[in-house]
């Protein structure tokens, strides 16, 4: 089964697509021909030659009475771009819209539903679930938002001190103070020289500001390496499956292909350099060009921590194979078991002595994650190493398509990258603050696994790391058929129905991609604490009664 | 060593091609000169605050209470921030869920969706409908995302006016499609003429090519002029004839130096044509808080709104938009309050309206002092800014200006512009990045710097351009009008 990954991956994304997508959808499985009757027509100069003296005898007559439109309207499923059509994003699919729905109806009729709220475990949306911000980090911002106030005595009454300092460093390196400026479109300098120092500090190797590209959250960021990596469908990217699906969306999107890795599920997720080498090589032979490596760590949706050693075998992979590697490293706070630890890729390369010479690196981060949680703000960043000029040139162009990623966004990720120190008055509530969140998020993620595995037919990984939880069920055969007979994936059943007896809302597997004929589906670890013990038991109460439905 | 993922010959080749001047080479040259101690001026960009322009204190203050929620709760925050703005921050904080730092709905808030939508019930006198209002960030990331739906390949063409705004250029080379240009006629103030839009179409489908879409910029960026009623009427019949969806960057509608060309928004003109135009036309224009007397760029905030879109094909917008989770919040809040702005009896109402109105009439008389300083420089003709931003004067370059721009190897605008910035630091952007007639050069200022500096600039750039003109125009020939 593994085998046949080239295909057998398309399908594992293509099939899901089918199933957890809209209706709009089926159509993308056929309109390569009504395309082809679209643009050949006008290729040919005989249709085209009719078509004009069609134009010109509708424009004669046009200035009076309207002519009907002689194309088809240029916005319709039929004509657009196919590559759209084909792209799909689970994480706020038809599960999602079903949820969505279902609020609705709460709002209006009161309990008329079998629970009275939506739990919303599909999304790694911290603030949305009540997690409050980080107080320091907010002060800074409403500073920089008003600057006006800095100045008068009573900012000294609502907003710490250091926050006030801070605000006054902050605005010091916008030229101007200008925090409604469009900024270079790399990022303000200042701003990129605090988080240099703050991965330097992080990893003990130094880092170069101008590596350094700000963008509205990390998924742009992942966006223009596609855009620069993909030419064509010949292009291939290798991508962890499962694997969070900005990567196989933004991957078709850009018409490139995606060459999946399977990570090994009974090894807590293990990514082995051999199936690496494995999925390369059968890629290459089918004529794909790889251009890179995809390594989500922490994992999403798997929550497996990378151990250095298996790093430092996937850097020697990419250098000997001369890929480029994303590494997507915006859980890099979210670690929950003392026995791991995030190490960045840059700090395994540097330390196995690899420069820029050897090694074409990307790091994302993102404010979106760790303790943090602003998702709302759009920051990030994504650290570029190991490109020649004349490619570093291209990504600065593509930035500047866009101007600048917002601003508030960009000073979020230089104080997440240089939070408040030992001594600073906000250090102690700051650091209360975070690490209140980063056990409690520990606490619930232990929870939830223990709750998983106490269920029939379920198991489920450690979330070493990031937010989520990913686990198996083994669907009877009975639920599968019924599946089938709903014209629905199996798991996407599963889900649909847990969110129908519940109101809490999980992504179904086949959105990330499963070995096939393994069915999982992804829960974050975020409702409030206070909320998980219900949660335990709803989804206890339901899986009790779809085994007692379904058993075999 | 193994050839990499990202050498140079391998990367994607619509990134290559894309162009984008207004960040470019005399962007990059400015940047060096202004390390070097050299005192800049920018005038490339729409960039207002950079150059001064103070932010609207209400808006800052909503904004900075949403960020810190917390200080709502402290009974000192009055002393600091004035009512209706703490009112006004617990009005958006209610219409999120989870304050600034929760991914919202992809489409924007709803309920700021909403206030766009009455928004646009008061400016058109049409209902419209919120779930066909997309908050973005910024409204160049819109555009991307529409063109990105539009484009299949290198045969759908993108009707784009000659000169234009480089994000529609740099967009369309990146999602591989077409750009066919129509050209603005100079000596007409920059009009459009629907038979040179004809033309344009008919070469292109001579070419092969599908025209698809076709984009206005009204006000213009670079050219500043204002569509009238009747041209704007005439170009949705154009488009309804041709079954193409009209672009509308309506981004500089606050933007307007003269009163008798008023915005009028082509929702509206479309809407007034009745059926069948009104009901057929596909129509997505776009907005910004980047622009206006806002001008807040850094925010990245705005919104598109789709008319006569089909529901599938709003579902796929939909769900591309849903890759990039959501908009930032801030600026979806900055978006609420620029469309819902203070009413006459809001404490803060009269301090917001002497703001706005003073950046206003400021522009104006910026916008005349520039126009009339070009036109007093020798072999520089300019039409009046009558909206947008932005002023666009034409320069006629003796041949031994072009030929020296040759023999250094530059393109002869850009080469103009480089010695203009070298001598006076005023950074512009040369008329090849938006297109221009051929042989004929101009160069795109913005009308921001302060208007207490905007004399001097003018006699620098005049001490400039006339020596430049004495120095290359011995045989007083000229470039082409």
């Amino acid at each position: 089964m593994r085998r046949s990954v080239i295909g057998g991956a398309k399908r594992t994304t293509t099939t899901t697509c089918l199933f957890l997508l809209n209706h709009a959808h089926h159509r993308s499985l056929l309109p390569p021909l009504h395309h082809r009757l679209d643009s050949s027509s006008s290729s040919s100069s005989a249709t085209a030659l009719l078509l004009l003296l069609r134009r010109l005898s509708s424009s004669s007559s046009s200035a009076s009475s309207p002519s009907p439109p002689n194309m088809p309207n240029p916005v319709s499923v039929q004509s657009i771009n196919p590559k759209v059509l084909k792209c799909e994003y689970a994480v706020r699919g038809e599960i999602v819209i079903l949820a969505q729905r279902l609020q609705e109806e709460l709002k209006a009729k009161p309990g008329s539903l079998p629970f009275d709220e939506i739990l919303y475990c599909n999304i790694g949306n911290p603030q949305s679930l009540g997690q409050l911000p980080i107080t320091f980090f907010r002060e800074v911002l409403a500073l920089c938002d008003h600057p006006a106030i800095l100045d008068k005595a009573e900012a000294q009454g609502l907003f710490s001190a250091d926050s006030i300092k801070r605000a006054w460093q902050i605005l010091d390196q916008i030229p101007g103070r200008a925090t409604g400026a469009y900024s270079h479109s790399q990022g303000i300098k200042g701003l990129r020289d605090t988080i240099a120092a703050g991965i330097e500090a992080r990893d003990g190797f130094p880092a170069n500001p101008n590596d350094l590209f700000l963008t509205d959250g990390a998924s742009p960021a992942v966006h223009m390496m596609m855009q620069l990596l993909i030419g064509s469908e010949k292009d291939g990217l290798l991508c962890p499956i499962p694997q969070y699906p900005l990567y196989s969306a933004s991957i078709a999107l850009h018409g490139g292909s995606l060459v999946p890795y399977y990570l090994d599920e009974e090894t807590g997720w293990g990514l082995e350099v051999s199936e690496l080498k494995k999925q390369l090589k059968e890629a290459r032979s089918k004529g794909i060009t790889v251009k890179a490596l995809v390594v989500i760590n922490p994992g999403n949706p798997t929550g497996q921590v990378l151990a250095e050693e298996n790093q430092r075998a996937i850097v020697e992979f990419c250098k000997q194979e001369g890929l480029v590697l994303l590494a997507d490293e915006v859980y890099q706070e979210n670690v929950y078991v003392p026995e791991k630890k995030f190490h960045s890729f840059k700090k395994v390369a540097r330390s196995m002595g690899y420069g820029d010479n050897d090694l074409c690196l990307v790091s994302f981060q993102s404010v979106s994650k760790g303790y943090h949680g602003e998702c709302g703000k759009r920051g990030g960043y994504m650290e570029v190493t190991g490109f020649s000029p004349e490619v570093r040139e291209q990504i600065y162009k593509l930035a500047s398509v866009n101007l600048c990623s917002n601003i508030s966004g960009q000073i979020l990720a230089s104080l997440v990258m240089s939070p408040p120190k030992v001594g600073d008055e906000s250090y102690e509530s700051y650091s209360a603050e975070k690490d209140g969140i980063l056990k409690s998020l520990a606490r619930r993620a232990k929870t939830l696994e223990d709750a998983f595995k106490s269920l029939e037919g379920i198991t489920c990984n450690k979330a070493e790391g990031a937010m989520y939880l990913f686990p198996r069920i083994k669907l009877p055969e009975k639920a599968i058929k019924a599946a089938e007979a709903a014209k629905t994936a199996p798991d996407l059943f599963y889900c649909r129905r847990l969110l129908n007896a519940t109101g809490v809302v999980v992504v179904p597997g086949s959105g990330f991609g499963q070995v096939p004929g393994t069915w999982h589906f992804r829960c974050t670890i975020l409702p409030q604490e206070d909320k998980i013990p219900a949660i335990v038991s709803r989804l206890t109460a339901f899986h009790k009664s779809f085994m007692d439905e379904y058993r075999n | 060593m193994a050839p990499k993922g990202l050498d140079y010959e391998h990367l994607n080749e619509n990134v290559k091609k894309v162009q984008y001047a207004v960040r470019g080479e005399l962007y990059l040259r400015a940047s060096e000169l202004q390390k070097e101690g050299k005192k800049i001026i920018f005038t490339n960009v729409g960039n207002p605050h950079a150059l001064g322009q103070k932010p609207l204190t209400f808006p800052r203050q909503v904004v900075a209470l949403c960020q810190a929620p917390f200080l709502l709760d402290d009974p000192n925050v009055g002393l600091m921030f004035p009512a209706d703005a703490i009112a006004r921050a617990k009005h958006y904080l209610s219409l999120t869920s989870g304050g600034l730092g929760a991914y919202s709905d992809s489409r924007g808030i709803p309920g700021v969706r909403k206030e766009v939508a009455d928004f646009l019930l008061r400016r058109d006198g049409y209902p419209s409908d919120p779930e066909l209002i997309f908050l973005t960030d910024g409204a160049s990331k819109g555009v991307m995302q529409i063109l990105n739906t539009i484009i299949r390949g290198p045969n759908d063409g993108i009707l784009v006016p000659v000169p234009q705004y480089p994000l529609y250029s740099a967009a369309i080379s990146l999602f591989g499609g077409t750009l066919v240009p129509y050209y603005l006629e100079e000596t007409a103030n920059w009009g459009l003429d629907v038979n040179d839009l004809r033309n344009a179409v008919s070469q292109a489908q001579f070419k092969g090519i599908t025209v698809r879409a076709m984009v206005i910029i009204n006000p213009g960026n670079p050219t500043g002029q204002c569509l009238s009623e009747a041209n704007l009427s005439e170009i949705l019949r154009f488009c309804y004839q041709e079954g193409l969806v009209l672009l509308g960057d309506e981004v500089y509608q606050q933007n307007i130096y003269q009163d008798e060309r008023p915005f009028i928004s082509s929702k509206k003109v479309l809407m007034d044509m009745g059926p069948p135009y009104s009901k057929e036309v596909q129509l997505v224009s776009f907005h910004t808080v980047s622009k206006g007397y806002w001008g807040e760029c850094g925010q990245r905030g705005g919104y598109f709104e789709m008319t006569n879109i089909p529901p599938k094909s709003v579902d796929e917008i939909y769900k591309v938009a849903s890759i990039a989770l959501s908009p930032n919040v801030p600026a979806q809040i900055f978006m609420g309050l620029m469309v819902n702005p203070l009413k006459p009896g809001d404490v803060s109402y009269e301090q917001f309206i002497r703001e706005s109105k003073g950046i206003l009439e400021s522009l104006r008389k910026r916008a005349r002092i520039m126009t009339d300083g070009f036109n007093s420089c020798r072999n520089v003709v300019c039409n009046f800014t009558e909206g947008a931003m932005y002023s666009f004067p034409q320069i006629r370059l003796p041949p031994k200006a072009i030929e020296a721009a040759k023999s250094a190897g530059k393109v002869p605008d850009v080469f103009y512009c480089l010695k203009l910035l070298e001598a006076t630091g005023i950074s512009t952007v040369p008329g090849s990045g938006f297109g221009q007639k051929e042989g004929v050069f101009h160069l795109r200022t913005t009308i921001l710097p302060a208007e207490e500096d905007m004399p001097a600039i003018m006699e620098s750039f005049k001490k400039f351009n006339d020596g430049f003109m004495e120095q290359y125009e011995d045989t007083r020939g000229y470039s082409r009008m």
